[in-house]
């Protein structure tokens, strides 16, 4: 999220897929930039694979996305097929490490927890998307990207007396839309 | 919701920072890879020189004709190479 919002940022998973497969080079990139922090913290947050097997993970999930595209039967079950497949292929790295080294640490019970987080990280991250792009913009780079608020007002030119209120304010505005989310139709988009 | 909830939220876009810029990109470059090791393909089944020497120096005749090494094209086509 460092440049203007893509277009295709607002198209839903099931048109995203459509456009891909008519070889839309756009449209993958936003496939890609869509699902890219979820495949990296399934892999490293939830699965806590070195950034070497993550990486190759990584690389095997949008290699198979990309290859196996056209035998998605529902093209709005992207999500949950890409999550299948990412939790999967890092089983099978895991897998592969403990025929490598069998004493190396079991996968944790607390795994399914840290998913379940990650899932609904995703959902937050999703209405996100929602919001304005200079909301979009200082929450991602406040949150996800633990910037400062010297490094954001520096690098939007923006008043730095005024970054916390404008977090606040976007945060407040992300809530509702959830809220809108969870008890259709009163949400409301900005 | 209360503030709390928006505490909550701000943990989650925690949970989610941007993967490596090489990764995406990477991955975002998998068309063109594609691409790239179909029309390998194709040439070496239509032209048998090339074919031989492909598989004699793989990395050496893709650079030598101005392919892009892309890891998983070599990969790929040492595969099918070696299968053949």
């Amino acid at each position: 999220m460092t440049g203007p919002m893509s277009q295709l940022s607002t198209l839903s998973d099931g048109e995203l897929v459509q456009r891909c497969r008519s070889g839309d080079a756009e449209a993958w990139n936003e496939l890609v930039e869509r699902f890219s922090r979820y495949v990296y913290a399934v892999a490293t947050r939830g699965f806590r694979l070195s950034e070497e097997d993550a990486e190759d993970v990584f690389q095997e999930v949008f290699t198979r996305v990309f290859t196996h595209l056209d035998t998605l039967r529902n093209d709005a079950a992207l999500r949950p097929w890409i999550a299948q497949l990412t939790r999967r292929l890092c089983l099978d790295s895991i897998a592969r490490k403990n025929r490598e080294q069998p004493a190396s640490e079991p996968v944790s019970e607390a795994l399914t927890a840290d998913l379940d987080e990650i899932d609904e990280a995703f959902t937050v991250r999703e209405a996100l998307t929602t919001l304005s792009e200079p909301c979009q913009e200082i929450l991602d780079r406040f949150f996800a990207r633990d910037q400062s608020y010297r490094t954001i007002s520096n690098e939007l030119d923006l008043p730095s007396g005024t970054i916390a209120s404008r977090i606040a304010r976007c945060l407040s505005k992300l809530r509702v839309e959830l809220e809108g989310r969870r008890s259709p139709p009163a949400g409301s988009r900005e | 919701m209360t503030l709390r909830d928006e505490e909550r939220i701000g943990e989650l876009l925690r949970v989610l920072p941007p993967a490596p810029m090489g990764w995406v990109q990477a991955a975002q470059e998998l068309p063109a890879a594609r691409r790239s090791l179909d029309e390998v393909v194709a040439r070496a089944e239509a032209d048998a020189e090339f074919r031989k020497a492909l598989i004699a120096d793989l990395e050496a005749t893709l650079a030598l004709e101005g392919y892009e090494p892309d890891r998983r094209v070599v990969d790929e086509l040492k595969r099918r190479f070696s299968e053949s």
